[in-house]
């Protein structure tokens, strides 16, 4: 028999002001096994956790119920107060009255009813508990970071540079990400390939990180501290350690009809192309769905006139497999298809263009080569408006319901640089609300309005029309309470940034949740900003939620603390509520084997002494290492042989009893 | 006579990962749901054995509610799944023995869905109350000889 | 000051336009094609039903100019379908104008030939209550 210790917290009056904590103390006393039942105001304080450790030794209790918050918050304090008052920590259990009972209820009494039951229900699941011991695993010293973006730069950087080993993992040919195709970043103006090259060449040349360019994960498996990854090497038809990255394949292709990519399809590329001058690693890759000789079998002009011999349009997709002890997701955002929002024109006029395209045009290396142009007739456009929230803050079936953050900025950025380099421009930025919160943010916005002469009109735009040739923004003007036309040149619309389309599919391979707009969720918004709630899986940039670059940057970087972190323990304790097979129950029929999704079961065959019948049967055996403790397996059983620790069919019966009594 | 308000026993599984943590939101949040609805914590919602659900509904449980992570976000990659197949056929059986269909569930709720756990306890409670008592699988031992009688 | 509580109730009631979502970006007002027969526009509708200043408005003919050409409900980004306000308002304006406009009795006089059917039975519907 159990002796019981029961401990009831009041949580200041968040608990003991719906439920009456004395009665539950005293109704704890009554259930079997309790010996000692007391109340505090805080347990998890210094002196209540001594209050444990002291009945522990008073009364030389065996196990230990805390009718408090959740267990999610404070189990492992109340454990390690457990074990260090020499109990099993195992023989805690938590009885979660705050956030399932007082925080939930106002009636007092009814409140106090079901703490009871609660409490019943977890004396009834100590009284069955055990001991359990937990094993140890080792840690891979090595990080995977998905996605090559600044906010995967940064994180693998930082690890780096603590020592570890670590792998970026980017789809298409070139790091860089989002960042490299931008011109000028806000509130600074610094040139973003000044500040961004320097840190993709680092990468490419720290002897500790390795670059996967174009390349894909296609499967994980494992845990935190031994994961197991599939990457899929995209053939480039280029063999990458002869290329010399000279640019002389792409010269000489003669197909140029598909969009540059890099330019956002703006200018043309040929089938075989080097992403941008700056692209890291700097290699030629071959686009089989453009190249003439994988259409007509012709052609092979970039293999004749490739000194190094490094085309080879034979090239497979190669898979690697490679361990890791922790996982980075950086896998960035992309701005959406405004076509949907017709009234805006964006599929219609030509004119009508995107805040990244104007990026672009903005940039010296961009179609333009820095000209501001419009996209219809490259004539220097004198008139120009400015669309903010286009499909931000809105619930329709196209829009985002969230705010995306950098576009207030951005767009005041644009029309800054435009008012400088050509002050005879004329702009005006259709607005909500402009939301800067952020050091100098405001400084810089009030400096685009005070200085530069920017209009800003509270209002939105309700169509963009053609009339005789020129574009006519109509839109409303909230603060003169007017309609307002405005004949443009150029419209650029701010629109929305949505998480990159391969987030998904990575979510599902590392079982780390998103939410429902497909931002990766943190272990928990405010303490654990940078974690998964998959253990060893770490959240870096845009794809948790939108951020501008210093943010990217800093959570880049938090993330390569905890990856650090990780690694820098040798073993890892793992979680002792495992699956565990009885040897005499066990018929050896693999029903368990087939439902494990770790792969944690095997068969051996053992002698088992079967009440004096000795004899050789083929038995399950859990790894223990391997299994994770999801319980599948136990109710795929027919013989009842598999049971799971620290959650045993006889501990959830009990409490099923305890509150169905 | 005085016909005292019937308020049904439900007993919640929850998987740690997704809907403990969505009730732990819901409590946060302080979203109201009723208290008869009794919370037990499993790893996943494929820990849930069917004789756990026979078990309280012969201990006398008015409507038994299984969460776990959606679909295809189970922690355990595809544990849910597991519990979805094996409910089916469970829910079937039971509905055939004369428990209805209505006091068993099978719930989706993500850890950040505090919200939508109060809304499907609340609809779930209220679907069961309308239902009255269930008798049809209660162990005659467990029960007092009044209700017996009865 | 009870019966703008009550009326202001009956607004969202009978169109089904959830005002409190609005956050005021004026898209409704940018694309009204009615814009300059309006004394209220469309953000003013849907504002001055969301803190009940709603006599003005019925006061108002502004109401009445309103195309009902979705154009609001169409764009607006957050669902509030202002048209379907504006559409309420009018009810609204004709229901506390009250009284039966066309009585049974007087129907056969006015229905001549050409009439159809239908526009006899929807005008007793509209004009009875």
């Amino acid at each position: 028999m159990q002796k019981i210790g029961v401990f009831v917290c009041w949580c200041g009056s968040n608990i003991a002001a719906t439920v009456d904590v004395r009665k539950l103390v005293e109704a704890a006393k009554h259930e079997p096994g309790v010996v000692y039942a007391a109340d505090y105001q805080y347990m998890c304080s210094a002196s209540g956790q001594q209050l444990i450790k002291d009945a522990v030794a008073n009364y030389g209790l065996t196990g230990v119920v805390v009718c408090s918050c959740s267990p999610r918050m404070h189990e492992a304090t109340f454990r390690k107060a457990a074990q260090s008052a020499g109990l099993n920590p195992y023989m805690l259990e938590i009885a979660n009255i705050r956030e399932h009972c007082s925080w939930i209820h106002k009636d007092v009494e009814s409140a106090t009813e079901k703490a009871v039951i609660l409490m019943r229900a977890a004396v009834a699941k100590v009284n069955l508990n055990v001991s359990l011991t937990a094993g140890k695993s080792a840690v891979v010293k090595r990080a995977l970071v998905i996605g090559g973006g600044i906010a995967g730069i940064q994180s693998a950087l930082d690890i780096a540079e603590a020592g570890y080993n670590v792998d970026i993992v980017e789809k298409k040919p070139t790091i860089g990400g989002k960042m490299a195709q931008l011109d000028k970043t806000f509130p600074t103006l610094d040139c973003a390939a000044c500040i961004l090259t320097p840190k993709m060449v680092e990468a490419a040349s720290d002897e500790r990180i390795r670059i996967y360019s174009y390349s894909e994960v296609e499967s994980v498996s494992g845990f935190v501290g031994n994961f197991t990854v599939k990457i899929r090497k995209k053939s480039r038809f280029v063999e990458e350690d002869l290329c010399t990255g000279c640019g002389l394949c792409a010269e000489k292709c003669p197909s140029r009809k598909t969009g540059n990519e890099f330019n956002l399809g703006m200018d043309k590329r040929g089938a075989v192309y080097i992403p941008f001058a700056q692209a890291v690693p700097k290699l030629a890759v071959i686009d089989p769905a453009a190249c003439l000789h994988f259409k007509t079998g012709k052609c092979g002009l970039c293999a004749k006139n490739c000194q190094a011999k490094a085309i080879n349009f034979d090239k497979k997709d190669e898979i690697v497999e490679e361990k890791y002890g922790a996982i980075v997701v950086a896998t960035g955002f992309n701005p959406i298809d405004p076509s949907p929002f017709g009234e805006l024109g964006y599929s219609r006029y030509p004119d009508v263009i995107t805040s990244l395209e104007l990026e672009r045009i903005m940039n010296a290396a961009g179609p333009t080569g820095g000209v501001l142009l419009r996209p219809s007739d490259k004539a220097h456009p004198k008139k120009i408006v400015f669309v903010q929230c286009v499909g931000s803050r809105g619930l329709r079936g196209c829009d985002k319901p969230y705010c995306s953050k950098i576009c207030c900025m951005y767009t005041a950025k644009h029309a800054m640089l435009i008012r400088e380099k050509y002050p005879d421009t004329e702009v005006s930025v259709f607005y909500i609300d402009v939301r800067t919160p952020g050091k100098n943010f405001d400084e810089f916005y009030r400096r685009a309005v005070e200085q530069y002469g920017v209009h800003y009109i509270k209002g939105q735009v309700g169509k963009v029309a053609e009339n005789a040739g020129k574009l006519v923004v109509h839109g409303s003007d909230l603060i003169m309470n007017e309609q307002v036309e405005i004949e443009a040149d150029l419209v650029v619309l701010a629109v929305a940034i949505e998480p990159d389309e391969s987030a998904r599919k990575l979510a599902t391979m590392l079982t780390a949740s998103m939410d429902t707009n497909d931002f990766f969720t943190e272990a928990h918004p405010k303490l654990r900003p940078v974690e998964s709630p998959t253990a060893g899986v770490f959240l870096s940039g845009v794809c948790q939620g939108p951020k501008d670059i210093p943010e990217t940057v800093s959570q880049a970087s938090a993330a390569a603390a905890k990856v650090v972190g990780l690694l820098s323990k040798d073993q890892l304790t793992c979680n002792p509520c495992v699956a565990h097979s009885d040897e005499l129950l066990c018929n050896g029929c693999s029903a368990c084997e087939k439902v494990c999704p770790y792969g944690a079961i095997t068969y051996q065959d053992k002698e088992v002494n079967d009440h004096g019948k000795r004899e050789v049967r083929r038995l399950a055996f859990v790894n223990e290492a391997v299994c994770q403790g999801c319980g599948a397996c136990t109710v795929a059983c027919p013989s009842g042989a598999m049971d799971l620790k620290g959650f045993t069919n006889r501990q959830i019966m009990a409490e099923v009893d305890a509150i169905c009594r | 006579m005085q016909v005292e308000k019937f308020t049904p026993k439900i007993v919640a599984f929850c998987c740690n990962w997704c809907s403990y943590a969505g009730a732990d939101l819901a409590g946060t949040g302080r979203m109201q749901y009723p208290e008869n609805v009794k919370i037990i914590r499993v790893p996943c919602s494929c820990r849930v054995n069917p004789s756990f659900i026979l078990r309280a509904f012969q201990r006398g449980a008015d409507g038994v509610i299984i969460c776990g992570c959606h679909p295809g976000d189970c922690h355990y990659t595809s544990g849910n799944y597991f519990a979805r197949r094996r409910m089916t056929l469970l829910f079937g059986m039971l509905d055939f023995l004369g428990i209805e269909r209505a006091r068993t569930r099978v719930e989706w709720v993500s850890a950040a869905e505090g919200a939508r756990f109060a809304s499907v306890m609340n609809d779930f409670v209220q679907k069961v109350a309308a239902l009255g008592p269930n008798r049809r699988l209660g162990d005659l031992r467990c029960r007092d000889s009044k209700e017996v009688e009865k | 000051m009870n019966d703008i509580k009550k009326t202001t109730e009956q607004l969202a009631f009978m169109s089904g336009a959830v005002t409190s979502r609005c956050m005021g970006c004026g898209k409704c007002t940018a694309s009204c094609p009615a814009f300059d027969r309006m004394e209220y526009h469309p953000h003013q509708f849907v504002y001055m039903v969301e803190t009940g200043r709603i006599d003005k408005l019925l006061a108002s003919k502004s109401a009445f100019s309103c195309l009902t050409c979705f154009a609001c409900v169409e764009r607006c980004p957050r669902m509030v379908e202002p048209a379907r306000l504006i559409e309420a308002v009018r009810l609204a304006v004709e229901r506390q104008q009250g009284g039966n406009r066309l009585l049974p009795d007087d129907v056969p006089c006015v229905i001549d030939d050409d009439m159809p059917q239908q526009a006899v039975v929807a005008a007793l519907r509209k004009f009875t209550k």
